[in-house]
Formats: C-alpha cells, sequence, structure tokens
C-alpha cells in the first residue's frame, strides 16, 4: 500500500491581506507560513491513521514550490509520513501544478493520493479533480470519512444538503476536509525525527501553464453598522423588510 | 460557443444552475455567440425546453440511466464529448459540489484553463481575464485565462438570475458512457431543510448559545424566515451541531443574501467564510464582539430574550402568528 499525500504552503489564518508590487504580489512579510489546515488536519493525519493501522504502509509528501517550502514541508513529517518529495517551481498554475504531481504519482504508483479540499489562499479546489483525470484515476471530492477495507475504499464526502457514502476500488484519488480525522499536534519525537527523514527535490516536467494571475484587490470596506436597542429587537425585522429590503 | 453545465439532482435542475445558465448567456453576448447547455441524466424534457427563458438556445441531453449516479470521471468524458461535438470555446459550471469535482477533471482533460470561484462576468475586452475570490473571500484576484478553451466555476450566489421568455431546443445527445467506478451506497440528505450553500437566508449558531439543546431558538427562527442553519468551528467540533453546518475558513464558504449570527464572536477564520453575504446580520451581549465590525445591523443583547422577539416579528411580517 502506497500513499502520497500533496502538502501546500499557505499564510497563517490570521495573516494580514495585503499586497505590494502594484497589486501584483501577495504582501509577505511578517507572515507566519502554515501547512494548509486541509491538507495537514485531515489528508495528512487520516494517512498516518491509516499507516499506524497497517505499518507496512509507504506514506509520501509532496509539495509543489520553492524552497521556501521546506520548513512547513519539515513540518508536516514531524506529523508523519516517511519521506518528501518537493518538485522545484513556484508555478501558481493549477495545471502546471498538478502535472507535476501527476508525474511523481505516475513513476511512484502510489494506491492512493489525498489532498486537502483546498487551499486557504487560492480557493482552487482543483489540484485533485486535474491529477486524477491526468492519471485517469476515479476521484472522490469533499470526503468527509474514508475507510479502507483491503483495497475498496468506502468514502463519506459531501453533497448539497447531506452526504453520500460510496464505495471505491484503489488506486483513487480523494480531497478531504473536516470529518475525515482530528487535528493532531506533533511531538518531540516527531520533530527531531523529521529532521533526518529524506526529503528529494526535483526539477519540474515540461507542462502548459494554462492561466496566470494578473492583478489583486481587496473588497470595499462595510460601511458600519447600524445598532438596534435590544428593547426594540422587532425593528430588525422591519429594517431588513423596508430598508435592505431582503425579507 | 459557451456550454453550460447544468447540474441537476434526482431529475431536478438546481437552482445553481440558473444563475450559471443567466451568466452563461451574458458572457455569449459578450462575446458574440450563442449559449447552450448540457445535462446529464434523465430529467422530464418540459423541464429542460423551459430553460430556454435563461437565454439559451439549445440543451444536448445525455439520457443514460449510468448518468443517474454522479461520478466525475465519467460526467467528464461525456462533457469532452459534448463540448469538442459542438465546438465550444468557453464552458461553464457552478462551483458547487459537483462543479468542484468535474471542472478541474474537465480542464486537464482538454487542457482548458481554469477559474474555480468566479465572482463576476469575464473581462473579454483584452484578452480574458475572470476575478475570483482568493484568501477565503478575504481578497479577490484577477487570472487571465492562457488557452483556446476556457472554464470558469461561478461562486454560488454571485449572479442576478435573469428570466426572459422563450424555450430551448432539446436535443439528445449519443455520447459513450463508461461504467461508474465509484459505487453510491447510500445518500443521507435532510429532507425539506434548504441546504446551505444554496441558501438565500442563514441563521448561524455559536458558542453563546449554550449548548445543543438551545438550538431551538435558532431553528425557529430559520423556519420562520425559510432559512438555513450553520454553526461556529468549536459548535460542530463538540458536537452540538453536524458537521455541514460548519462556515469558516476550514468549513463551508457562503454567500446568502442575508446572514444572521447568534452568539458568535467573529473571529477571522469565521468571518472568511461568511464575508461576502449581502447582508449581516449580528446579535451579540459583548458590544466589544470583533463580528460588530463586519455586521451590516446588529443587537448588542442576550440572543435567548432577543431571538424569541425577532421570531415573533417574522411570523407577524410573513402572515404567521
Ligand atoms: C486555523 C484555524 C481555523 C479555524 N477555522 C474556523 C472556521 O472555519 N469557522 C469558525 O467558526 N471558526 C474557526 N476557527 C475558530 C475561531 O478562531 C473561533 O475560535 C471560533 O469561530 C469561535 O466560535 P464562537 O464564536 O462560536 O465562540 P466564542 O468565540 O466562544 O464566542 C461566543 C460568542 O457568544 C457571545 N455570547 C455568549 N453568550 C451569549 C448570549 N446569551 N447572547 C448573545 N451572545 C452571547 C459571546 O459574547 C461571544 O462573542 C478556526 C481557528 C483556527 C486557528
Amino acid at each position: 500500500m502506497k500513499i502520497l499525500v500533496c502538502i501546500s504552503k499557505t499564510p497563517d489564518t490570521t495573516a494580514k491581506i495585503a499586497f505590494t508590487d502594484n497589486n501584483t504580489k501577495f504582501a509577505q512579510d511578517n507572515v507566519q507560513w502554515i501547512i494548509n489546515p486541509y491538507d495537514e488536519w485531515y489528508a495528512l493525519v487520516r494517512a498516518i491513521e491509516l499507516k499506524e493501522k497497517d505499518p507496512s504502509t509507504v506514506l509520501h509528501l509532496i509539495n509543489v514550490g520553492g524552497a521556501d517550502a521546506e520548513p512547513v514541508i519539515r513540518k508536516a513529517l514531524a506529523l508523519g509520513g516517511d519521506e518528501a518529495i518537493r518538485v522545484n517551481t513556484t508555478s501558481t498554475d493549477s495545471f502546471y501544478i498538478a502535472s507535476q504531481i501527476a508525474e511523481v504519482a505516475r513513476q511512484g504508483n502510489y494506491d492512493l493520493i489525498f489532498t486537502g479540499k483546498e487551499t486557504i489562499d487560492f480557493n482552487g479546489s482543483s489540484i485533485g479533480g486535474m491529477v486524477a483525470e491526468l492519471l485517469d484515476m476515479p476521484y472522490v471530492s469533499l470526503a468527509i470519512k474514508f475507510e479502507l477495507n483491503g483495497t475498496t475504499a468506502t468514502i463519506t464526502r459531501e453533497i448539497e444538503g447531506g452526504e453520500e457514502i460510496c464505495e471505491v476500488n484503489l488506486p483513487v484519488v480523494v480531497s478531504c476536509q473536516k470529518g475525515m480525522a482530528e487535528q493532531r499536534i506533533p511531538n518531540m519525537k516527531g520533530i527531531m525525527g523529521a529532521r533526518t527523514k529524506p526529503l528529494k527535490v526535483l526539477e519540474p516536467v515540461a507542462a502548459d501553464t494554462l492561466t496566470t494571475v494578473s492583478s489583486f484587490g481587496l473588497p470595499p470596506a462595510k460601511a458600519g453598522v447600524k445598532l438596534i436597542p435590544a428593547e426594540n429587537a422587532a425593528d430588525l425585522v422591519r429594517l431588513l423588510h423596508e430598508e435592505a429590503k431582503i425579507i | 460557443m459557451v456550454l453550460v453545465f447544468i447540474d441537476q439532482a434526482d431529475g431536478h435542475v438546481k437552482k445553481a444552475s440558473y444563475e450559471v445558465l443567466s451568466y452563461g448567456a451574458k458572457v455569449a453576448e459578450q462575446l458574440g455567440t450563442t449559449a447552450e447547455g448540457v445535462v446529464l441524466g434523465a430529467v422530464p424534457a418540459d423541464q429542460l425546453a423551459a430553460l430556454g427563458k435563461y437565454g439559451v438556445k439549445k440543451i444536448h441531453h445525455v439520457a443514460n440511466d449510468a448518468l443517474n449516479h454522479f461520478d466525475a470521471q465519467v460526467f467528464t468524458k461525456v462533457i469532452a464529448q459534448v463540448a469538442q461535438a459542438a465546438g465550444s470555446k468557453v464552458i461553464i459550471f457552478s462551483n458547487n459540489v459537483d462543479g468542484k469535482a468535474i471542472a478541474p477533471r474537465l480542464a486537464a482533460r482538454l487542457r482548458a484553463g481554469l477559474v474555480p470561484g468566479a465572482v463576476a462576468l469575464p473581462e473579454t475586452a483584452n484578452g480574458f481575464m475572470v476575478k475570483k475570490n482568493v484568501f477565503s473571500g478575504k481578497a479577490f484576484a484577477t487570472y487571465t485565462i492562457n488557452s483556446d478553451i476556457k472554464i470558469i466555476s461561478l461562486n454560488p450566489n454571485s449572479y442576478q438570475v435573469t428570466e426572459g421568455s422563450g424555450t430551448a431546443e432539446v436535443a439528445p445527445f449519443n455520447a459513450t458512457v463508461d461504467a461508474p467506478k465509484v459505487k453510491i451506497k447510500a445518500v443521507n440528505k435532510a429532507s425539506g431543510e434548504v441546504p446551505l450553500s444554496e441558501a438565500e437566508v442563514v441563521v448561524s449558531g455559536g458558542r453563546g448559545l449554550k449548548g445543543p439543546d438551545n438550538w431551538a431558538l435558532i431553528e425557529n427562527l430559520a423556519h420562520a424566515l425559510g432559512a438555513a442553519t450553520a454553526c461556529s468551528r468549536p459548535v460542530a467540533d463538540e458536537h452540538w451541531r453536524p458537521h455541514h453546518e460548519h462556515v469558516g475558513q476550514t468549513g463551508l464558504t457562503i454567500a446568502p443574501n442575508l446572514y444572521i449570527a447568534v452568539g458568535i464572536s467573529g473571529a477571522i477564520q469565521h468571518l472568511a467564510g461568511v464575508n461576502r453575504s449581502k447582508v449581516i446580520v449580528v446579535i451579540n451581549k459583548d458590544p466589544e464582539a470583533p463580528f460588530f465590525k463586519a455586521a451590516d445591523y446588529g443587537i448588542v443583547g442576550d440572543a435567548f430574550e432577543v431571538i424569541p422577539k425577532i421570531t415573533e416579528a417574522v411570523k407577524k411580517l410573513k402572515g404567521m402568528a
């Protein structure tokens, strides 16, 4: 059994969002970088649990990013996993990135590929689907539960207004979200061990760049809150009806 | 030609599809071309013809039984066949659950640049640029698509549905349909409730409600408003409410017309999931709660006293009391 978990580096959830260079670049000063929460809490931890259940499982992590992603990759290795692969590129195009992951996955013959549901910076939710298509594998998105029985996976995924339970034979690509696993804190042994785990750096293969980011912007600020005294709570309903005209 | 994927469930066209049809028709107009739709699985033909009122001329209908259950891999191959046969240059999805599963697959298959989570019409005067949400709603980015075929996934509730008149021609399409590899074993849907991602009004509760037993407060107000219910992360973590109600940076991102937050402090991670709502109402007993800064209307007060009054007033307004 071989599992590949895709790990992305994102700004901390409380990071100040600002842009430089004429609104073409994210302002990185004083930003703390973390493992994308969906990748860490759900994809990686669930994969670690599967390896704990079956210690013969090989668990690899992959990041497509620059050398500045390595502290975040080491953090992920501190939680678990045998080794990590970094494909050395700073591309932001999802097809280019997915092509790199698909290439590594093809070489490594993985049975299971996990991604997070999306990254909290670009909110693409695209990499898993693209990798699956490039490898011609089934794709189960927005998974909230994953159980493995031999080579058959039983996966619960989100649908509008509920959930769907499905069954699929490996190999499969799964995008993971809340429910898959519980967040873990790395322990001292994990942190020490992560330093000596292999972190291979590969150069990217040729692939098309289909999109580029031209500029960023911030939403306009809110006008300010209109406060209604608690005694006149019913007045809120009148305002929503007459002024905001939404009920 | 602009091709719009019409998402359906159990033979009913989803609400999100009206929005993407209206959007697709406008994109086609902008490009000086026509918009067509594609629907997979069994849907009554009259329902499909009626979609003409959103501006599509023709609907390609692939009514194969294997398509009544969703499998992203199978759906992608079928849509690719329709897109190629019809010569589609722009393909539009809703960035809903199904769209998130198919659009990236189709993008990889057709080598088409994808902008997921678009929030506005593309700018086509000079290249092809699409605005999308980034940083979980805290910012937006304008993407340029460089490929010949372009795919846009529109965030739900980002574009005004426009209804005109007219019917669409429904053209059966004969596609090669693979057997699905993903087998659906069970579907658990809360019947009668409004799905959170499609809801126009959402009433959301936080830790300020003290415990799961107090949720009748939220549910009664939601019921009176015809709203869906949501919650903050700790509420889902403590299993007061199901996980699918969790909104925020690590939960669902929603953009209803009205979001009513009750007993939620308004942490930055919570705001990230709801700050695209058109109107935000905050009810919190702490005047310093950060949520008030993001709100349009606010009441500083005890939810247990304030909410029943609001529920009564809504019922009166709607003639329910
Ligand atoms: C990486 C990361 C990701 C996260 N992702 C999310 C996410 O996706 N979604 C999310 O919601 N959170 C998320 N969080 C957690 C977030 O930081 C907050 O802790 C959480 O949103 C707080 O939930 P709350 O407002 O319900 O509870 P609290 O912060 O405990 O606030 C309760 C509020 O209720 C008010 N209150 C109490 N009693 C009453 C009463 N009787 N009447 C009226 N008001 C009352 C209080 O004044 C207070 O403001 C994340 C955190 C991290 C670190």
